[in-house]
């Protein structure tokens, strides 16, 4: 295609035709619309222009049907357009629940992304993937906001620090797409791109063996949680000062206040950079906080670690 | 009977800078909005010189990140928001309803000075070092990490806001009390009502923008963990008080226009408003719904689906009204009597160019879509469509129409039309192209791009030198007409409504005598007419 008249990003990913027809169809009700009100307008103003200086024109006070027409008209147009986006939105931001899809950790920070491979492959500012694979990133930022966006596959989400967002596409062509920072993040904003690789399956595989084997973001949790002194307490052992973890990520655990909580991602982070909000009932609150001491992707990888540990019992519910 | 009219009742500065007089406020606010306009056009001109290439040759990265916020913080702050109600409303308002003055008139020389105690301030903001934060302070950004002029900054917009609110409360008593006998609401013109529905919004919204501008001087400077996650406190709260104002401000900025566009299509169709009632009753209603549309600004924040779905819908809500004063202004050109003088030019082009920005807005507050064009320059388009081919068309239609009643002179008719079609061509050609690049991915706020957005954004570029032709030459022959102008009679457009009713320029105290109101707005039959007792 001729890039000079490109009106659209390749559509690269699964979600790329439905955003497509979506625009495509609020275009056309532009048209329709705008194109009714500019030729009236202009047609009106020809067809009734002044013709001599003491011309009174007929008094028309208004038209309570046209009023109600050209407000239910609308607001059904309006209902339609509503539900078909929303329909569009969620499956933009659900992903499929599959055991297929390839878990990538992305932090953002001034100005630059990191990402990281379930098997420990690290990328900076790029990120290969396979085609036919639901790709699932959960992200954060280590200072301002930032946000991911790939026009090609239509999606963007916002990169808060604090929190962990999502992010999922699964791509459908071949080729390399634009990565760019959409969130003003200070001096280099314009600069916090980067690319994202397509290749087929095959390639993938070659692609990701042939790196620098780096460690799963399982086995890094580990090694942190063992360099960090988290066995000391987390130890399992009855009598332990802290809580068993086996089995513990995506229960419900009691506090001391008396409220539950799930034990989800948010939690395990705000449990390793701030102890003393919630501790946990039948404990005391002895734990350190470990702010500055673990950087947000370390902190990812203890989730990682902690969501692997199955207790005695169960194997494999969880996932 | 004395021929003093309030420019000429006396020429001493004193009586400028110490006046109460709501007429000479209204042309004070004329000469400061003007003057910001310029300074904003000017950071404009520059973002769209650098944007011609793809890399940057014109301005560091740090320089142009201080041109955009600066260009938007004067744009909005300085020019928007007071342009309409400071200028015209002020001007007008008082008249309109039949009266002397406002209801406060040393509030509203106040107003004044508060809002060029802001501009000053927030321009020492600009000369000592510029601010790079965007116009929108995003935390922790704002607060933790940028490291310019912004605590003063937060300063002048903090103290500009109370010009808004001051002038809001002034105009919500000038029409509750001060209207002629036998003006009733619904005799009322749509400006005043116009005018009403923003001053309501002036004075809910502003102070929570205030308080928010002071939870971030807090933070930044003393370190106060209210928006920074490492202290306990969540960055996404102040976009949800920010834009709690931010949104409603827009429509501080559009509703007035809309008000003028009702008096400009009247007069020059000879014919009342279609639907009335319909457009007065939607101002209100855009008012209202307007505080509760905030989140649209923020779908893709991390606040939940659900969140975002709730301020979709009433987005989709508070688009209805603004359609039903669009298909009304419509109407009443049926069977009228049109003529093309060039406030009529700019309320057409306006009726085209605010569609096409309010159907767009529908674009972005449909989730899917947002999704991609969220931050980019989609977003830039539609509110350029809305604020400039919106709220500036309706301010110069509305300047152009008012002018001979401001100043007793007519500017010259023929440059007024070609500056009119030179500012419509030259703004599209400056912003339509920015859907394409916004759909094409290309964000906001990007100081350098990939090569393959470089067409549009010179045809951008291009565009705008015609705009601000365009713009540049009513600045020019409003300043010669002053002086070379043909003298203007009290009603040069045989228009209805009580500021013809009385000299070009007014008096000082507006009437010789208290009208008595005893017909609708807009009796344009051949029936009716108005009884000054």
């Amino acid at each position: 295609m001729n890039t000079l008249f490109q009106f659209l990003p390749p559509q690269a990913s699964t979600i790329s035709g439905e955003v497509d027809a979506l625009y495509f169809f609020l275009i056309g009700i532009s048209l329709v619309f705008a194109g009714l009100i500019c030729l009236a307008v202009v047609f009106f103003a020809i067809r009734y222009r002044r013709r001599s200086d003491d011309e009174t024109p007929e008094e028309i006070e208004g038209s309570l049907l046209l009023e109600l027409t050209w407000t239910i008209i609308p607001l059904l147009i309006c209902g339609v357009i509503f539900a078909w986006g929303t329909k569009v939105f969620f499956d933009a931001v659900r992903p499929p629940a599959t055991e297929d899809s390839i878990e990538i950790l992305v932090t953002g920070k001034q100005w630059m992304w990191k990402l990281q491979h379930p098997d420990g492959t690290r990328e900076i500012n790029e990120l290969h993937v396979p085609i036919g694979r639901p790709v699932k990133l959960t992200m954060t930022s280590e200072d301002v906001i930032h946000s991911f966006y790939i026009p090609a596959f239509r999606t963007k989400m916002d990169v808060v620090p604090g929190v962990f967002t999502s992010l999922w596409f699964e791509a459908t062509k071949k080729g390399k797409y634009h990565l760019f920072c959409a969130e003003y993040c200070g001096t280099k904003h314009s600069e916090m791109i980067g690319w994202v690789h397509v290749m087929d399956a095959h390639e993938y595989e070659t692609w990701l063996s042939g790196g620098v084997d780096g460690e799963s973001a399982v086995a890094g949790g580990k090694r942190l949680f063992s360099e960090l002194g988290c066995q000391s307490c987390h130890s399992g052992d009855s009598g332990a000062r802290g809580p068993n973890l086996e089995g513990l990520y995506g229960t419900e655990h009691a506090l001391e206040s008396g409220e539950n909580v799930t034990v989800d991602a948010k939690y395990v982070r705000e449990s390793i950079l701030n102890p003393l909000s919630k501790v946990s009932k039948g404990y005391t609150p002895v734990m350190p906080t470990y702010q500055g001491l673990v950087d947000e992707m370390g902190i990812m990888r203890l989730i990682a670690y902690i969501q692997s540990l199955q207790s005695q019992e169960g194997a494999e519910a969880k996932q | 009977m004395s021929d003093k009219n309030y420019l000429n009742v006396s020429y001493t500065l004193k009586s400028w800078l110490l006046t109460v007089d709501h007429k000479r406020i209204g042309l004070m606010y004329l000469l400061s909005v003007t003057g910001f306009f310029m300074l904003g056009g000017i950071f404009a001109m520059l973002i769209r010189l650098e944007l011609m290439t793809p890399v940057g040759d014109l301005l560091q990265a740090e320089n142009y990140n201080k041109i955009f916020t600066m260009h938007g913080l004067v744009m909005i702050f300085f020019f928007l928001i007071p342009a309409v109600p400071g200028v015209l409303g002020n001007f007008l308002l008082p008249l309109m309803v039949g009266a002397k003055d406002v209801a406060f008139p040393r509030l509203n020389l106040a107003s004044w000075y508060v809002f060029m105690a802001g501009g000053l301030i927030t321009s020492s903001a600009v000369v000592f070092g510029g601010v790079d934060t965007g116009w929108t302070f995003y935390t922790p950004y704002s607060t933790t990490y940028a490291n310019t002029n912004v605590a003063i900054t937060l300063v002048g917009a903090f103290v500009t806001g109370f010009s808004s609110i001051l002038t809001g409360i002034n105009f919500i008593a000038t029409v509750h009390k001060m209207r002629a006998p036998g003006l009733t609401w619904f005799r009322l013109p749509l400006f005043v009502w116009a005018l009403y529905a923003t001053s309501l919004i002036m004075v809910l919204a502003t102070p929570v923008l205030a308080m928010t501008l002071v939870l971030v001087f807090v933070e930044r400077v003393f370190g106060v963990g209210i928006f920074d996650p490492a202290l306990g406190g969540d960055p996404v709260l102040f976009q949800h008080l920010f834009w709690f104002y931010s949104h409603p401000a827009v429509y501080i900025m559009i509703l007035p226009s809309m008000g003028i566009i009702s008096e400009l299509i009247s007069c020059f169709s000879r014919k009342r408003v279609f639907g009335y009632n319909f457009i007065a009753y939607s101002s209100i209603g855009i008012a209202f719904l307007g505080f509760l549309v905030w989140g649209h600004h923020m779908f893709l924040s991390s606040q939940s689906v659900y969140a975002a779905m709730v301020f979709s819908f009433i987005t989709f809500l508070v688009a209805i009204p603004s359609a039903i004063k669009v298909f009304n202004w419509t109407a009443t050109l049926y069977r009228g009597s049109i003529s093309y003088d060039t406030p009529m030019l700019y309320a057409l082009g306006f009726i085209g160019l605010f569609t096409i920005g309010g159907l767009t807005g529908i674009f972005l507050g449909t989730l899917g879509l947002d999704m991609h064009v969220h931050d980019t320059y989609f977003v830039v388009a539609h509110f350029h469509y809305v604020m400039v081919g919106g709220v500036i068309m309706a301010y110069l239609g509305g300047v152009h129409f008012w002018w001979p009643k401001m100043t007793g002179k007519m500017y010259p008719e023929i440059w007024a039309r070609i500056s009119a079609v030179i500012v419509f061509v030259g703004f599209n050609l400056t912003f339509f192209p920015q859907f394409l690049l916004g759909y094409l991915g290309m964000p906001r706020r990007y100081h350098v791009y990939p090569d393959e957005f470089q067409v549009l954004n010179v045809m951008s570029t291009a565009g705008a030198s015609i705009l601000g032709l365009g713009y540049l030459m009513p600045i020019l022959y409003f300043t010669w007409s002053l002086k070379y102008g043909k003298k203007a009679s009290a009603n040069p457009w045989k228009a209805k409504g009580l500021e013809w009713e009385t000299a070009s320029p007014p008096p000082p105290h507006n009437f010789l005598e208290t009208p008595i109101v005893e017909e609708e707005a807009y009796a344009y039959g051949p029936s009716r007419e108005v009884q000054i007792a």
